[in-house]
């Protein structure tokens, strides 16, 4: 088969599609490389999007073996223990997302997210991690920064009835319709340690309840050295006991973290499927416009509670 | 969030799902892993390839089968012990009805279609079953929740009638892309390869209407003496040459306008049939009779190009030999069908010739098919997105959370922050004669009209009814059924053309028609008024229903309502980017967002509209002293209590 024949045969799978990005956005998607380390449910919800949108390649990071917990939204692993046992997450994710779109080559990586190297990394175009650290996340999203090419870091988390996403696509320029015309536009995006270590004084007016409530809980963890998700309902009064020293030593109201909202994360750490959906969908269409350059992008972070049903974007960069 | 209180009201749920497209695929399996442990699934499509890249239950080696089956199955297998029912039908059968719509707990629509939502409306107000309805177009989507007489059904606000054209611009004198199309599609194809006995304008003319129809009789009639590429050539010299010299010599429509140019094919083609330079033995190689594509044969490729004057006449001549030589069976019964390829290059390269002619910039294939096919724009994660919002309010709709019910939208550019935005529903609109058993008005000139015109234009396409009842006072005038005896149906038959005021009991002024459809278990009220004259660009029905809203049939079904000489009706993909795309995102959008209601919205909507804008306010202001007020508690306990 010559190279046009997969034209049309792309032209063809792709049709709603491209009636949405153009071909040309979808001529880059389909040279794109992407990442993803941790895959649970929204990242799943993800993997499944962008393999069907036509990306390039999609590489897969998780040597979990499959729990109970780990079964729970993810659609990808199958529930036959005679087919997942001895098998990590990652290959079984891989085995069923190929069937998804036999154009794009899907394949694991067994190595560890915190071993990975510039080398390695700078193989790729977009890299998402979930489930990870705060010490992974911004050393990965810090190797990311230091190489010569831009590469666009996204971190997802979902637990309860709640989703965060993270994006750092550092200078990044784009092409964005104005009335009949085709302008560039330019963003400049701080790092994950950046926004976080943005004094909350400094904040905009009425950010996200969430956005407090899981810098808390992720604070928690590292000062514990749980694992993420590992936090339980017992230890929802040091929870409480940190939210309070954070709040006082950032000079924010206590009441803008609700202890409802900590309660409500802690006790329940599994993702619900609906929501992981949202996110997981979410995040494919930011990866799909910074991979076309075509489209106003997130900046730089996205939450959604089911609770209020909100999905609301909140941009917290340190003012230059 | 995930209380028992949640996992029982999923766990015990039996819920239906219409659609197993683009949004089904996605709602089922999130509805799956969710926990909901019995789902029935009606669909009546089968899979094609254009679905696979979005519908993600289905492989290419599923091409063809049904898509409530496959579905069913692709989700059995990481959730096996789901119980779920497929059903591969129309919904609109009557085997679905009030009784079979009785036994769930909540319906969920995930449908392409303004005919078929609005059927399944009726249905869940009659069996007083919640609705949580959807619909996405590329980036936007929207997902609202209809219980009866708590919110709004689904039929309380208009929705936007699909783009129409006056015939004489499509017969006469186009001026966009989208009126070339239509022209090469519904009258042109239909003409030749439809039903040649259908009434259809591609002949006539002011200037030449006494000798047309002889003329046109033959015109379009292969003789037995000629080739196909003759018989090819002569209709493209007589529709894009001869019908455009007759146009030119009416000189008043010209007078401000820019004159076409008769385009002859000899001036094109060379002499000597075309020569196939391409592969036309691929064409042979199947017997499939859909994969016949005079691309194929003339060796081109890229849909995406712009072809030349030349390769338009190419195509046009090649598809006409295809259609006669390898689908002679199908000529004379065809409908145009987006997925029939032969059919779209045939049209793309007549709308282009005509294109052509009236000095409108022409359009490749991939284009025309999206204009003529009413391709609605589709991609995977927005439909991700509103399966994963449908589930959510299904869940409130199963636990009874009233107060919690959202509609949620999906925008493409954030408005005040958000991308996902939940609005208070609506209440029931009073004026609504759907939900709320309002009588109609319709203006009619009752001399002239018959039944039929009532029956087909107001009965089925306005009101939407499958099988109506028609009764003036207790004298019945008309019924669909499939139980009528003979005499009753010849009965009908005769009252159809009967004029209304001719009836035993005249249908006049002050007559008050009763309208039922037993299925849908709707009845409506029309008071009678005459009115001798009618506009016949404004008001092309020659009848004019109010006292609530007009909606027309939706994309896709209009191609049935052509070559009724009246109104073309085919909204285009690039017109209906302008109009925001599909129905309802774009009925969502303007209650919400828009400043000034368009035309078509009366008054009790834009009343509605600044009701909702205060309701957004309520909710953002409410959002504002949770900053500051909350200290513990249940944040969303007590919101409720500050609301009391």
């Amino acid at each position: 088969m010559d190279g046009e024949e997969l034209t049309e045969q792309e032209t063809q799978l792709y049709d709603r599609q491209i009636r949405v990005w153009g071909a040309d956005a979808q001529r880059r998607l389909s040279k794109a490389h992407v990442l993803v380390c941790g895959i649970k449910g929204a990242v799943a919800e993800f993997c499944k999007n962008i393999v069907l949108a036509g990306i390039g390649s999609l590489t897969l990071v998780d040597n979990r073996l499959v729990t109970e917990e780990a079964l729970s939204a993810n659609f990808l692993l199958p529930p036959d223990e005679g087919v997942f046992a001895g098998k990590t997450v990652a290959e079984l994710c891989c085995d069923s997302l190929k069937d998804f779109n036999p154009m794009v080559r899907v394949s694991v990586d067994r190595g560890e997210l915190s071993s990975f190297d510039e080398e390695f990394l700078k193989t790729f175009d977009v890299i998402v991690v979930s489930c990870c650290s705060l010490a992974e996340k911004k050393s990965v999203n810090e190797k990311c920064r230091n190489l010569p090419k831009r590469i666009s870091f996204y971190t997802v988390d979902c637990r309860d009835s709640c989703g965060e996403i993270f994006v750092d696509l550092q200078h990044y320029t784009y092409a964005k319709k104005k009335l009949e015309d085709t302008v560039e536009c330019q963003l400049s995006y701080p790092s994950f340690e950046e926004a976080i270590s943005v004094p909350w004084k400094a904040h905009p007016r009425r950010v996200s309840k969430l956005f407090y409530a899981l810098r808390v809980i992720e604070k928690f963890e590292e000062a514990e050295g749980r694992n993420p998700g590992e936090t339980t309902i017992s230890d929802l009064p040091r929870v409480l006991k940190l939210k309070k020293e954070l709040c006082e030593s950032q000079s924010l109201n206590e009441a803008h973290i609700p202890n409802a909202l900590l309660e409500r994360l802690v006790t329940n750490s599994k993702e619900f499927p609906p929501v992981c959906a949202i996110i997981g969908g979410i995040l494919g269409q930011e990866v799909i416009k910074a991979i076309s350059g075509k489209g106003d992008p997130l900046k730089n972070f996205f939450y959604f509670d089911a609770v209020d049903g909100k999905g609301v974007i909140e941009d917290i960069s340190s003012k230059p | 969030m995930a209380s028992h209180h949640q996992f029982s009201a999923v766990k015990g749920a039996k819920v239906l799902m219409v659609g197993a497209g683009g949004i089904g695929c996605e709602l089922l399996k999130t509805l799956a892993l969710s926990g909901f442990q019995d789902i029935h699934i009606i669909d009546m499509d089968t899979i094609e390839v254009s679905n696979l890249n979005r519908q993600f239950l289905f492989r290419k080696s599923h091409v063809g089968l049904s898509k409530a089956k496959v579905a069913r199955d692709a989700v059995l297998r990481f959730r096996p012990h789901v119980s779920i029912t497929s059903y591969h039908a129309n919904v609109k059968n009557q085997e679905f009805n009030v009784d079979f719509f009785k036994q769930f707990n909540v319906v969920l629509n995930g449908l392409d279609n303004l005919d078929a939502r609005r059927h399944v409306n009726r249905l869940c107000l009659a069996a007083d079953v919640p609705l949580v309805e959807s619909g996405t177009t590329g980036f936007l989507g929207q997902v609202t929740v209809h219980v009866k007489g708590r919110t709004e059904c689904y039929e309380c606000q208009p929705k936007p009638a699909p783009k129409t054209y006056p015939v004489c611009t499509i017969t006469s004198t186009p001026s966009k892309f989208v009126h070339c199309i239509v022209w090469a599609k519904d009258l042109l194809f239909a003409k030749l390869f439809g039903d040649k006995n259908q009434e259809n304008d591609l002949n006539v003319r002011s200037s030449d209407s006494a000798s047309s129809s002889n003329h046109a009789e033959d015109i379009f009639e292969l003789y037995k003496d000629e080739t196909i590429e003759q018989y090819g050539r002569r209709v493209f010299d007589h529709v894009f040459g001869y019908n455009i010299e007759v146009a030119l010599s009416n000189d008043d429509t010209w007078k401000n306008r820019n004159k076409p140019r008769p385009i002859y094919s000899r001036d094109i083609l060379p002499d000597e049939p075309t020569k196939q330079n391409g592969n036309s033995d691929k064409n042979c190689a199947t017997d499939d009779q859909s994969s016949f594509s005079a691309m194929t044969s003339l060796g081109m490729k890229n849909p995406q190009e712009i072809w030349s004057l030349m390769e338009n006449s190419r195509i046009f001549i090649e598809a006409i030999k295809l259609f006669f030589t390898k689908r002679e069976k199908d000529v004379g019964n065809l409908t145009f069908d987006k997925d029939d390829q032969l059919a779209v290059e045939f049209v793309t390269a007549a709308a282009n010739i005509r294109a052509e002619s009236f000095g409108i910039p022409m359009h490749s294939l991939f284009e025309s098919k999206g204009i003529a096919g009413n391709i609605v724009h589709a991609v995977a994660t927005t439909n991700a997105i509103i399966a994963g919002l449908i589930v959510i309010e299904a869940i409130k709709v199963l636990q009874n959370d009233a107060n919690n019910y959202r509609m949620t939208y999906c925008l493409e550019h954030p408005s005040r922050k958000m991308l996902l935005m939940p609005v208070e529903p609506f209440e029931p609109n009073k004026s609504c004669y759907v939900c709320s058993e309002t009588p109609l008005s319709l203006e009619i000139n009752t001399h002239k009209a018959k039944l039929r015109d009532f029956v087909e234009k107001i009965v089925k396409v306005k009101l939407g009814m499958n099988f109506p009842l028609i009764m003036h006072g207790s004298a019945l005038l008309y019924e669909v059924g499939d139980d009528l005896d003979e005499d009753m149906v010849a009965n009908y038959a005769a009252n159809l053309e009967k004029v209304l005021s001719e009836f035993p009991s005249p249908v006049v002024s002050g007559t008050i028609l009763s309208v039922e459809d037993l299925q849908q278990e709707l009845s409506c009220s029309i008071n009678i008024k005459h009115r001798d004259e009618f506009d016949e660009e404004k008001e092309p029905d020659g009848m004019v229903l109010s006292g609530w809203h007009q909606t027309s049939l939706e994309k896709g079904d209009s191609s049935k309502t052509l070559g009724n000489g009246e109104s073309i009706s085919t909204p285009s993909a690039t017109e209906a980017d302008k109009n925001e795309d599909s129905d309802i995102v774009a009925s969502g959008r303007k209650r919400k967002l828009d400043e000034a209601p368009s035309s078509a919205v009366d008054i009790s909507s834009s009343a509605n509209e600044a009701n909702s804008l205060k309701k957004l306010e309520e909710l953002d202001d409410d959002d504002d002293d949770d900053l500051v007020m909350l200290d513990d508690g249940d944040s969303a306990m007590n919101k409720k209590k500050r609301l009391q």
